[in-house]
């Protein structure tokens, strides 16, 4: 039987029904991923990633279009798809405390069938896997937000899926839990071939460690797609810098200084959407269109009261691309979400 | 990382055909699973003697006490501790299982069911047989702490009709739950409001502190709806045989009652499931937690 493949979607959209009016979370996705492939949607809060990821888990119908998990359609074939998937969250709380780390675990591995004897080896497996030794005997309630998320993922990977689906798996996590959590699943991806792994995220970290290759979304819609490299390339043309200031111009701020000549875009320089560079001091990342423009910022900035503290050239990353199909970056579509 | 050794299948599509026969190993491995956190928990929290023998055999004792200063005749006290022990069921159908996908989608857990290749029916099977367990347990001690403090005696003349009259209650009651549980699939906070009034009334018309015949031509009607009320009016006919015990209908009539109960609550909540599956996936109610 020839292998299909992993992920095929074409115009799925999804409306949600909403006063006072409804709102679309997919507005005509095309996606296809290949058995073995590491994919990540890549975009900031309300994109649309996890509306994906609950049609393809077969959580949620799409309004239109059609999708197919392993080559069977998420709205009549839902049975064979559930045989071959799972699913990991950031932040989820599955379960029930009162269990330990290793009948949790066995309890799962019962939903998919595991024959008792085979649940308790997997088991066993996966929390020395998941560095979860000390916690085996355990009860859930007790568990660290880490030590959680560890059990999670063991969880996640307790059928083998051919398709696993993470949805923002590190969400919250700490730097050391996070990274540990990434290797893992790098490691399951590699100890058999055929593994998909479909991630959502928006730590660009994340998605350039782990991918290869990757959709930048935003707002319901696919903006761009292709490896890590492919995306970058993208806007390599562009020279973009990471200028440090001893403050922002009171006059204009970031939209006074997108809008100089040769600028083509300013956001503040981390992915938060902090400017990183501590209370004396705002770090930017400008995009110009050529090195020459550079001049004109800094001059302009002079003349608007802030002096330059540092100056880099920088590679361009993952966000410049969002930044640059977009015009804004993470952190200012979160500051939008909050206000 | 060796992985899981029971699946040989070289693509995902292969691993996606399952033989009947795994299907049902499936089914039955999820219920076993599902009944496990219930009826561990037993074990785990004891605190689950005071809430769940202590305090409901207060409600008891109160009914008890007023039928003594009413001078009422004995079996009546022993109605009131059988009624109390099979309340404890109707306790259990109400919050832990009509009401319990309410919780399980505000942990997450409904979501993983979902994409879990068993029938969701296995769930709710593993949750009513870990329920009814746990429950049995309340039942067993309610009734002998009632018939040690209160010197009930029973007159049991024929035990395989009387555990037939159990189950047959059982299989009815939580097949009740089970259909509500589908039902409140479609709800969200308003679950907790639903299940309140689901209790208190029952109280009244299933009859658990007084003999069913005394609702006269409600009864009627409550017999043709509430396996609690058919079942517990059996098992006090079978339990306490005489004048004052007699049922509404015969005991044979009320057991055929309780097994067409079962198959149509059974039935009811296996279409209403799959039916409020696909509206909830349409609306997008499994997957949104503040709802």
């Amino acid at each position: 039987m020839p292998a299909e493949l992993a992920i095929h979607a074409r115009g799925v959209t999804r409306v949600y029904k909403a006063k006072p009016d409804p709102v679309t979370a997919l507005g005509g996705v095309d996606l296809d991923v290949e058995p073995g492939e590491f994919f990540g949607l890549l975009g900031p809060n309300g994109a649309g990633k996890t509306t994906l990821i609950k049609i393809l888990t077969t959580l949620l119908l799409p309004t239109s279009g059609t999708a197919k998990v392993a080559g069977f359609d998420v709205v009549t074939e839902t049975a064979k798809i559930r045989r071959v998937i799972n699913m990991v969250s950031g932040g989820e709380q599955s379960g029930y405390g009162l269990l330990t780390t290793r009948e949790q675990l066995w309890m799962f591995s019962q939903f998919y069938g595991l024959p008792t004897r085979e649940g308790w080896r997997r088991v066993d497996e996966l929390i020395e896997i998941t560095g979860l030794q000390e916690q085996r005997d355990q009860k859930v309630r007790t568990l660290s937000t880490g030590q959680r998320q560890k059990l999670n993922f063991a969880r996640g990977m307790i059928n083998d899926p051919w398709v696993l689906f993470l949805d923002e798996p590190t969400l919250g996590l700490d730097v050391g839990a996070a990274r540990d959590l990434r290797e893992h699943t790098l490691a399951w991806r590699a100890a058999a071939p055929g593994r998909t792994v479909l991630l959502t995220t928006h730590y660009m970290v994340e998605a350039e460690q782990l991918c290869d290759r990757i959709a930048i979304v935003d707002r319901g819609k696919i903006l761009a797609l292709g490896t890590p490299e492919e995306l970058r390339r993208r806007v390599q043309a562009e020279s973009i810098f990471r200028i440090e200031l001893d403050h922002l111009p009171e006059s204009g701020g970031l939209a006074g200084l997108a809008a100089l000549p040769g600028v083509l875009s300013a956001v503040a320089a981390d992915e938060d959407g902090s400017d990183g560079a501590g209370a004396d001091r705002v770090a930017l990342k400008v995009a110009l269109a050529d090195d020459s423009a550079l001049t004109t910022v800094v001059t302009a900035m002079a003349e608007r009261g802030s002096h330059l503290v540092g100056l880099a050239k920088s590679e361009p990353s993952l966000e410049d691309v969002f930044v640059e199909l977009v015009g804004r970056g993470f952190g200012d579509q979160n500051d939008e979400q909050r206000s | 990382m060796t992985g899981y050794r029971g699946s040989h299948a070289t693509n995902a599509q292969e691993a996606a055909e399952w033989s009947n026969r795994r299907i049902i190993a499936n089914n039955l491995r999820a219920i076993v699973g599902r009944a496990y956190p219930r009826i561990i928990g037993l074990t785990r929290e004891p605190s689950w003697v005071f809430f769940e023998i202590l305090l409901p055999f207060l409600a008891v004792s109160a009914f008890v006490f007023v039928y003594r200063a009413l001078e009422a005749p004995e079996e009546y006290i022993g109605f009131v501790v059988l009624g109390g022990a099979v309340t404890s069921f109707w306790l259990n159908v109400v919050w832990m299982m009509a009401a319990q996908f309410y919780w399980e989608k505000d942990q997450g857990n409904l979501e993983l069911y979902f994409t879990a290749p068993m029938h969701l029916m296995s769930i709710l099977a593993g949750m009513a047989i870990g329920g009814l367990v746990m429950t049995s347990s309340r039942a067993i001690a309610v009734i002998g702490i009632g018939s040690i403090l209160f010197g009930v005696t029973y007159d049991i003349r024929e035990p395989l009709l009387l555990v037939a009259a159990f189950v047959l209650t059982m299989i009815p009651l939580y097949g009740l739950g089970m259909l509500f549980a589908s039902l409140f699939l479609m709800w969200g906070r308003e679950a907790s409001h639903l299940a309140e009034l689901l209790q208190e009334p029952i109280y009244f018309l299933g009859g658990v502190n007084f003999p069913l015949r005394a609702l006269g031509a409600v009864s009627g009607v409550v017999v043709a709806i509430l396996p609690l009320a058919v079942g517990l009016d059996a098992m006090r006919q079978l339990t306490f045989p005489g004048p004052l015990s007699q049922g509404l209908l015969p005991v044979g009539t009320e057991l055929l009652i309780l097994g067409a109960m079962s198959i149509v609550f059974l039935v009811g909540a296996r279409f209403a499931l799959a039916y409020l599956e696909h509206l909830a996936r349409r609306e997008g109610r499994l997957t949104l937690r503040w709802q």
